[in-house]
């Protein structure tokens, strides 16, 4: 891999990308955790408006992000297959 | 009779069902126990409760629906209740319902439940729908790694039920449930042990909790149950243990605690899914067909006019298919009161007695029984709209908007079930996790415009809008919403500053709802209308009927009556909104109690069954002040079941309060500005 590490709310939609960091606040991490995202999750972006609230997707469920949430996941990028 | 007996005589066996949000639990409940439910409250809090009966190989067992939940956490209400059930209750097999088109997601929720040493039966649901994904679930292997039994389901078709139920009532006997142990890693397995040792010394701690699930439960810090052990003694060594245990860890980890252990158990999820789990499509399609309807409902600009057109023919629907039933029910209680009153003068029935009948109860309850089929049809069109799954859409795109705003994208789902009734709208309002937002969310719910409300408009746009029906109510629905929002910002700026929390929300794949659970689900809300038109819309129609016949040998519904004297001393305040006349502001009163008594005590007054109602209406209304009218009683104070819950909601008596009064005078001043801006533009 070696991506690089950003913010999940830069991605383009149809990127793959893997969960690095959670950002800090324990509600946070549990609300994600319970959603199934922790570190090492593989996500993809589904739709990224750059503005207003993301769709991912965690295998074949899909999860509806705010933005500013989505700013406090660092996720590393897949590199373009 | 003696067979049933012995069944009566037997030991209930409990079950308890506990799933995801989404995982199909309802439906799989709503398949074992048919009608045979019951819907209450869980003690203590509104959590709503639902049980039900079925019967199989004899047994009769009793089937507990838990809230559907992520985890088992004290992070909600909700989670708090599942979770104390099955500690508390210790219910004799619980069923986890696990959608397998999101497997590890919800095998989360599963690992609590197995640490918690449940006796669990897996109920491996949507497996049609995997399959369509060319995806394979190895059941045996499944239940042999967890060491539980496993069933494949699908819920919508009643398919694997039986089974279900088979197995849940073979594991009946397993007095020792298998624990399954996620191994946490060494360093974290060693102060486990410490910590387990201290728990297993305190009788008190092992009589009520699995020792091992306790343990990791006080090392994560779960908030919930270390507030649940305050009340046992002789603790204090335990969580010293555990603050050096925590302080051990993460410095050596370099890792917080919480994480260190949800890394752990996604690790043993994540290792029991590849093994049962076999993808037979190489290639896996990278945009589902979800995905792409999602591209157009929640485009950026496109995203609010769908939902806005959604709406649009929602209430046409429930007008349109709705209007030829209004007509042939009126004319059945015209015939009905007629026969009736004829049929009672025969009988000698004293004058005062057939006007309490005739007068009273089919022109006050008939003139409301009358909507019932809107309310039905707009129930059927709501279902229709959760079950397919554009309901989290429409938050999806609102929460953009209300974000801007500083509201929750999460308050507008609460506010979209308010369109049905705002009684589960407030409770609804507990999926907010910040208590903020909740409150805004309960404070603006009751703007919305719900079915209760819908017959006045009906008979009020029947009356002088007959060509826009529709139009004309739409417009109502989304003056309630539009206004919902601007007062929730408000609210924010002025009472509750400080920042909206985070917006994560599960959004199921689309489905086309079937007819059978669109039709339950009908039934479940519209039905309640009906009991409500036979207990409080009758009693309240009494009472009005009651109170035009005082004081002895007045005119029947006339001004000197004391109904009239109520009407008349508030009826000064609404002359600038166009309806001044004591009709009008008695029937607001009473419609305080439930609003479509609003209806129903125009119809008391005005006696003389539906079509006299209309008509009677026309007389004393003009178009302008009709709307004025409609205008107030979709804003002014909340019926008497919603400030309950508002009550019980916020366990404040000052809360609700102050929402009573403020849409009080919300609504006064949106009539006023009707009326009063209309006849400045000539419309009056």
């Amino acid at each position: 891999m070696g991506g690089s590490v950003l913010p999940l709310g830069f991605l383009q939609v149809g990127r793959d990308a893997v969960v690095r960091e959670l950002g800090n606040g324990r509600n946070l991490t549990q609300r994600l955790l319970e959603m199934g995202i922790v570190r090492g999750t593989r996500v993809r972006i589904i739709k990224n408006d750059m503005g207003g609230p993301l769709i991912i997707s965690i295998g074949d469920g899909r999860l509806a992000i705010g933005r500013g949430m989505a700013l406090k996941i660092l996720v590393e990028e897949e590199s373009k297959a | 009779m003696e067979a049933a007996q012995a069944i009566e005589n037997e030991k209930q066996i409990v079950v308890a069902l506990a799933g995801n949000p989404n995982s199909g639990k309802t439906t799989i409940f709503n398949s074992l126990t048919g009608s045979h439910q019951q819907v209450g409250n869980w003690p203590g809090v509104t959590v709503e409760k639902k049980e039900g009966q079925l019967v199989s190989e004899g047994k009769v067992i009793r089937v507990v629906d838990l809230p559907g939940t992520y985890s088992l956490g004290a992070y909600s209400e909700d989670e708090a209740v599942a979770r104390d059930y099955i500690l508390f209750e210790k219910p004799d097999v619980v069923i986890n319902i696990v959608d397998t088109t999101n497997l590890e997601r919800n095998l989360y929720l599963t690992t609590q439940l197995l640490e918690m040493g449940a006796n669990v039966v897996i109920a491996l649901n949507m497996s049609d729908e995997l399959k369509a994904k060319q995806i394979d679930i190895n059941v045996a292997k499944f239940s042999e790694l967890l060491g539980i039994p496993a069933v494949q389901t699908v819920g919508t078709r009643n398919q694997g039920t039986k089974e279900l139920v088979l197995q849940a009532l073979q594991a009946t006997g397993n007095k020792k449930p298998r624990v399954v142990q996620i191994n946490y890693g060494k360093e974290v397995e060693t102060e486990l042990a410490a910590l387990e040792q201290d728990i297993l010394s305190n009788r008190q701690l092992t009589e009520n909790f699995a020792s091992r699930w306790l343990a990791v439960k006080v090392l994560e810090g779960d908030q919930g149950i270390l507030k649940g052990l305050a009340k046992y003694s002789g603790l204090d060594r335990l969580l010293v243990r555990r603050a050096e245990a925590v302080k051990r860890l993460e410095g050596l980890l370099g890792e917080d605690i919480e994480s260190l252990i949800a890394d752990k158990r996604y690790g043993f999820i994540g290792g029991l899914a590849k093994e049962v789990v076999t993808r037979r499509q190489t290639t896996e399609e990278r945009f589902s067909m979800s995905d792409k309807i999602d591209r157009i409902v929640t485009n950026r600009y496109l995203g609010i006019p769908i939902f806005l057109l959604a709406m649009w023919t929602m209430f046409q629907f429930t007008f349109k298919v709705g209007d030829p039933f209004i007509g042939w029910i009126e004319t059945f209680f015209e015939w009905f009161g007629g026969v009736a009153g004829a049929w009672l003068e025969s009988a000698g029935m004293p004058e005062l007695l057939m006007s309490l009948i005739v007068d009273g109860i089919i022109g006050g309850v008939g003139s409301v029984l009358v909507f019932i089929p809107n309310i039905f049809l707009l129930f059927f069109a709501i279902s229709i709209l959760e079950d397919s799954g554009y309901m989290a859409r429409a938050a999806f795109i609102m929460d953009r908007l209300m974000h801007t705003l500083g509201l929750h994208g999460k308050s507008f789902i609460p506010l979209l079930i308010g369109f049905g009734c705002n009684v589960p709208a407030v409770m609804a309002s507990r999926t907010l996790e910040n208590k903020r937002d909740r409150l805004i969310t309960i404070l603006i719910t009751p703007l919305m415009s719900c079915t209760a409300r819908l017959p006045v408009y009906i008979l009020f746009a029947g009356a002088f809008f007959s060509a826009n029906q529709g139009l004309i109510i739409f417009s109502l629905y989304l003056l309630g919403l539009v206004l919902a929002i601007l007062m929730g910002m408000l609210f924010k700026r002025f009472l509750f500053k400080g920042g909206t929390s985070h917006f994560v929300m599960e959004l199921p794949p689309y489905r086309v709802p079937t007819l059978k659970s669109t039709f339950i689900h009908m039934w479940e809300k519209g039905s309640s209308f009906i009991r409500k038109a036979g207990t409080i819309i009758f009693a309240v129609v009494v009472l009005v009927w009651v109170l035009s016949n005082l004081p002895v040998g007045v005119e029947y519904a006339s001004q000197e009556s004391i109904l009239g004297w109520i009407g008349s001393f508030v009826a000064p305040i609404f002359k600038p909104a166009g309806f001044g006349t004591w009709e009008a502001a008695v029937a607001l009163v009473f419609g305080i109690l439930a609003k479509e008594v609003v209806v129903g005590t125009l119809g008391v007054i005005y006696g003389a069954g539906e079509a006299g109602l209309t008509a009677a209406i026309a007389q004393a209304w003009t178009p302008l002040s009709a709307y004025a009218f409609m205008v107030m009683t979709l804003l002014y104070i909340p019926c008497a079941a919603v400030i309950g819950t508002i009550k019980r909601e916020t366990n404040s008596w000052g809360w609700t309060g102050f929402a009573a009064a403020y849409t009080l005078v919300l609504g006064w001043l949106m009539a006023v500005l009707v009326y009063q801006f209309g006849r400045l533009v000539g419309l009056g």
